[in-house]
């Protein structure tokens, strides 16, 4: 089985410095990392791998920097990663950068043949906008789950999956190729799934492996070149504001007098009569 | 044929329209006097097609196209809904439209743009018109941090919109609006949906936190797992229900529908009490628009009080257990006086 897992190089969201006037990230304040959603998407490949046998490809679209997480996507057992980089790529929108990934896959599949799964995180700290998992299916033409918090079986023609739908999580079979959006937490078979922690060994092995660089002209073959990048996406941020500038002063209450204060605002709020 | 109007869809998969539909009418209604044109409403449905038409026309639709399938399951294919929703766009041609941004609408939303090459924009709080007669979008991101305003240049423009933020607009039972009924064979079924197989519900949610008004959570702070029955109870106490951080959904203490934060609920109740939860930033994205935020706090200096109106500094389980007491002398006082 060929499965391919998509993983996003976001900034680390505890540690990352906003500007607060212009509303944007100092992407200097902290390094890329794998978007924590696709930890889970890795992990839960290596296992498909190891059961049914077969390659796990990670692809990423990053600026050249990018290289560095998916030498960590490597030391957590992917075979092959690929990092499409390129000043054309740039300014991506999430129907942008959906489009190259799904090129980039059928390209990959000039050289592995069928692509059978597809795994990606449900959405990504730095764009929050869970777009690229479903859009990626739409581009070549294949059904999806999104929020799938339970891989519950999967053979080599078939994935049965638990997804939230909202309301309910439902039970869907999907015929492969697929794409699969998981969540965290996630569970496989019955068993919850945890992000390997690296060993040493594996951390240097990554650090030799080759990462293979794809270009814009690379992709030439298979895909419009006109729908990459900025010139590809029909969106545009025009302003953006730093959001979490709340400084409420709260009321402070030490000790048992929190008591009599809590339930005093709860009356005063009708949770109380 | 130039696109007018908003097109909203109204969010049938189980039998039930959500009502984060009527949110959507009522807001379209709004942006409706400076879109031009008029107010559609997209369903699928398989049986009481006339009273969801006649809901949705009361809450604000001037004419509403159902598609109507054979099967629950079908009913439940996304995919389905995606070409239904291409259909109506193809029909009449909006400049917007307008999806809930529940799980399912956060799914399905962006197969309908890609189908379409257009752009979308997800999860947003807020859209208005623009001086230049432009839509903009309001949404958040970077885990909530920034609150960016954007655009979409190609039509039509797609938004999902966060539940909750809008008003559900008052029902007018007399409204008349116009119909169409199409039976989705109608249509030429995309083969992907023909790729999923809806094998049922596996479990229905416990609790939508959403859509709780009053929500006591729990964190870190919380010393084992029995405990938490506790702050449950607290919560019940006061109409509510429990919440709780991501470290216990992690550890296995606490259901996954139960979390507040980036990864779990986002969620905007009149009172949120934060117990024994220091504040990481991602679930200060969960909360933050809370009306009125209680933190219960060993630490004083805990992130968390930056985004409280009322900080009480002690242990947690001291001020929890004896407001659980008083409360329930109170209400023992009533009941024998």
């Amino acid at each position: 089985m060929n499965i391919v897992v998509l993983v996003k190089p976001t900034p680390d969201i505890t540690k990352v410095k906003f500007d607060i006037e212009k509303g944007t990230i100092d992407r200097s304040s902290a390094e890329l990392e794998i978007n924590p959603f696709d930890l889970y998407a890795i992990e839960v490949a290596v296992k498909i791998k190891n059961l049914l046998g077969g390659t796990v490809t990670a692809i990423s679209m990053a600026p050249p920097h990018g290289e560095k997480t998916l030498r960590d996507a490597i030391s957590r057992g992917v075979d092959k990663a690929i990092l499409l980089t390129d000043r054309k790529f740039a300014g991506a929108d999430t129907l942008a950068t959906s489009y190259t990934l799904a090129m980039a896959i059928k390209k990959l599949e000039s050289f592995i043949g069928k692509v059978d799964l597809i795994l990606c995180g449900e959405k990504s700290v730095d764009g929050d906008t869970a777009h690229v998992g479903p859009e990626v299916a739409e581009h070549l033409g294949l059904p999806h789950a999104s929020f799938v918090i339970h891989i519950v079986d999967i053979s080599s023609d078939r994935v049965v999956v638990e997804t939230d739908y909202g309301d309910s999580y439902y039970q869907l079979e999907l015929k492969l190729p697929t794409v699969i959006a998981v969540s965290r937490p996630l569970m496989f078979r019955g068993a919850l799934v945890e992000p390997r922690v690296p060993r040493l060994s594996d951390i240097l092995k990554a650090r030799r492996a080759k990462i293979d660089i794809w270009n814009a002209d690379y992709l030439s073959d298979v895909a419009d070149m006109n729908r990459f990048g900025l010139a590809g996406s029909p969106t545009r941020v025009v302003k953006a504001f730093y959001a979490l500038t709340s400084t409420k002063t709260p009321i402070v209450i030490k000790g048992d007098e929190g008591v009599d204060i809590l339930i005093k605002i709860l009356k005063e709020k009708g949770v109380l009569r | 044929m130039s696109w007018r109007g908003i097109l909203i869809y109204a969010e049938n998969y189980s039998g039930k329209v959500n009502s984060s539909a009527f949110e959507l009418l009522g807001k379209a209604n709004e942006l409706k006097v400076r879109i031009g044109g008029e107010v559609s409403a997209i369903t699928l449905a398989r049986v009481d097609v006339d009273a969801v038409v006649q809901q949705l026309i009361s809450y604000g639709a001037d004419r509403v196209v159902v598609y109507k399938v054979s099967s629950d399951e079908e009913l439940a294919n996304q995919l389905i809904h995606r070409d239904a929703i291409v259909d109506a766009v193809n029909m009449f041609k909006p400049k917007l439209v307008l999806i809930s941004a529940t799980p399912w609408g956060r799914s399905l939303g962006p197969r309908v743009a890609a189908k379409l090459g257009t752009g979308i924009t997800a999860d947003c709080l807020d859209i208005y018109v623009d001086e230049q007669g432009d839509i903009v979008q309001v949404r958040p991101a970077f885990t909530g941090n920034i609150i960016a305003h954007i655009k979409t240049l190609t039509n039509p423009v797609i938004t999902t919109i966060r539940p909750k933020v809008f008003p559900i607009p008052r029902p007018d039972p007399s409204k008349r609006g116009e119909v169409v009924v199409k039976n989705i064979e109608e249509l030429n079924l995309s083969n992907d949906a023909r790729n999923i197989k809806v094998l049922g519900v596996a479990k229905v949610k416990e609790v939508k936190l959403p859509d709780v008004q009053i929500i006591v959570s729990v964190g870190r702070g919380l010393r084992s797992r029995e405990d938490i029955e506790i702050f449950k109870e607290f919560a019940k106490m006061l109409g509510g229900e429990l919440g709780c951080s991501k470290p216990l959904v992690d550890m296995g203490w606490c259901e996954k529908d139960r979390q507040v934060g980036f990864s779990g609920n986002i969620v905007r109740p009149r009172i949120y009490i934060a117990c024994g939860i220091s504040g990481a930033p991602q679930h200060i994205a969960g909360m933050k628009d809370s009306e009125y935020v209680i933190a219960i706090n060993i630490d004083e200096t805990a992130p968390i009080s930056k985004y409280s109106d009322l900080l009480i500094v002690g242990n947690m389980y001291e001020i929890v257990e004896k407001a659980i007491k008083k409360i329930s002398e109170v209400k023992k006082d009533m009941l024998t006086t």
